[in-house]
Order: C-alpha cells, then structure tokens, then sequence
C-alpha cells in the first residue's frame, strides 16, 4: 500500500476522531446512566477536538487550536452544570437512570 | 517513529473509548474515560500542539474526571448497571445503525475529498514557518489574547455563572423552620 508512509497524514487522524465519535454516539444511545451518557458526550468532543487541532497542523493555521481551547472551557462549565442537575435529580430519586427522566414530560 | 507513536496512542484512545461505553460499573467506566483522555493527549502532542496536551491533562483527566469520579461516589451510584439488557428493545439495533451511518457518512466524506485542496488561510500562505514548540504557544497566546479577547472574557462570564448555577441547583432546600418571630408570638 503506498499510501502507508512513516508520518502520520491529517487523514489517519480524522479517521481515528471519526471513529471516536460513533463510539461516543452509540454510548449515548446505549447507555442508561446519565453520568455515563455524560462521559460519551466528552468522548464526542474530545474526537472533534482531535479534528480541530488535526486540520489546524495541516493548514498551519492557529486558529483551530485557539478553538479546541474555548472548547475545552465550555467542556468545563457543561461538565459542572449537567452534574449539578444529575446530583438534583439523584439526591432526589436515587438509582434513576435515563429511561425514567422520561416521567418529567407533562 | 512518528507512525509507531500514533498507532499506540490511537489504541489507546479505541480501546479507552470502548472502556467508557462497555463497562458496567461507572467507575471503571471514568477511569477508562482517563485513559482515552491521554491518548488524546499524546495525539496533541504529535500533531505539536504542546499547550492543549497539557491543557488536557490538567482540566480533562484531571478536574473533568476527578468531579465526576467525586459525583459517583458522592451518591453512591456506582454500582454495577446491567448492561446485558436492554429495557427498550429497538434501542440497541437503533444504536448499532446510527452508528455504523454515522461513521459511514465521516468516512465516505473524507475519502472523497481526498486530492482536493482544502482552503483555508494557512494554505494561501506558503511562506509561514511551522508552528511547533515555542511558536506554536506564542502564536496561540497571541490568537487568544488578540484576536479572540472578547471570546475570551465571555468564557470567564460563563464559567462564574456556571458556578453560581450548579451552587443553587445542588443547594438542598432549606427546610421550613418557624421564624424566631413567630415563636415568639405563638408563645
């Protein structure tokens, strides 16, 4: 195969963040813990960050890691919100998973 | 070299992933989450991006992972979940096809822009040295701090009130004590 070089082309990256974000998707559709279903979502952002910083190296241009950096600080705060409202619903109901959020709808 | 080091860490990262969706108990699952998070970091680190590798260890596998290592055992849900069955029945296949359509769709997106040029600023630039190592950190500090400075104090704004919120959504009520005043009255 000659595409098979000894350095690592942007494609092999964006192949492997592909990859990231369908097991981070099946894990948010599979999974019924909600703070499971969470750590899927930062797979899913962690693959797209992957993509970011991939395309940056191969444009030479900063800018994508200037935006996997704010990326990283929303993760953060979205991170702290969804488990304030995990911790709520728990402390209140506990061993809920996902499926009986589903009494919530009015 | 270079192709060696992606392989083992693009391993890591799968198998890290899989750890995360395949694990029944949810604190192996986070651990798996920490593994994955460093490969993703090394991956940084040889695609140059020396700044962000360590930005991801120390807020991802090291404040991320920590808080939600500290819910699960806050509330003691880390016992082991079932994940033999399934209580919707389609939901399983339905993963398994959204899935493979996702990862299609990437895929098929990527190979057939292969050989095209992507456009971008860095591209129309010939002559701009590769930023690596000091450069690369420099020209990010000067992008954050140049360019994106508005978006920069917006994410401070956010991450206060992302604080203020989670303070007043995980505040237990305050139970419903008589006022000193009404005792007071009623005696």
């Amino acid at each position: 195969m000659t595409a098979f070089s000894l350095s690592p082309t942007p494609t092999w990256y964006l192949v492997l963040a592909a990859v990231l974000f369908t097991i981070g998707t099946v894990g948010v559709l599979v999974r019924r813990n909600p703070l499971i279903m969470f750590m899927c979502v930062e797979l899913m952002l962690n693959a797209v960050n992957v993509t970011f910083v991939a395309i940056s190296k191969a444009l030479n241009d900063i800018n994508g890691q200037t935006i996997v950096f704010f990326v990283l600080v929303v993760a953060a705060a979205e991170v702290v919100v969804g488990l304030g409202i995990v911790v709520a619903i728990l402390r209140r109901r506990p061993g809920t998973t996902a499926d009986d959020l589903a009494y919530l709808r009015g | 070299m270079q192709a060696v080091v992606f392989f083992i860490s693009a391993a890591i990262v799968i198998v890290g992933a899989l750890g995360v969706v395949l694990r029944a108990n949810p604190v192996h699952a986070a651990l798996s989450m920490v593994m994955c998070l460093f490969g993703v970091a090394v991956l940084f680190v040889s695609l140059d991006a020396h700044f962000l590798a360590a930005v991801q260890v120390i807020v991802y596998a090291g404040a991320i992972v920590v808080l939600f290592l500290f819910v699960l055992m806050l509330l003691g849900v880390d016992k082991a979940e079932d994940v033999r069955t399934e209580r919707v029945k389609v939901q399983r296949p339905f993963a398994a096809i959204v899935g493979a359509g996702m990862l299609g769709l990437a895929l098929v997106a990527l190979f057939a822009a292969r050989g095209r040029n992507i456009t971008g600023q860095g591209t129309s630039d010939p002559g701009k040295q590769a930023l690596v190592g000091e450069d690369n950190i420099r020209a990010l500090a000067r992008s954050v701090f140049s360019d994106y400075v508005l978006a920069f104090q917006l994410t401070s704004v956010l991450l206060v009130i992302a604080v203020l919120g989670t303070v007043l959504l995980a505040r237990r009520p305050p139970k419903q004590l008589p006022l000193p005043d009404d005792a007071e009255a009623a005696a």
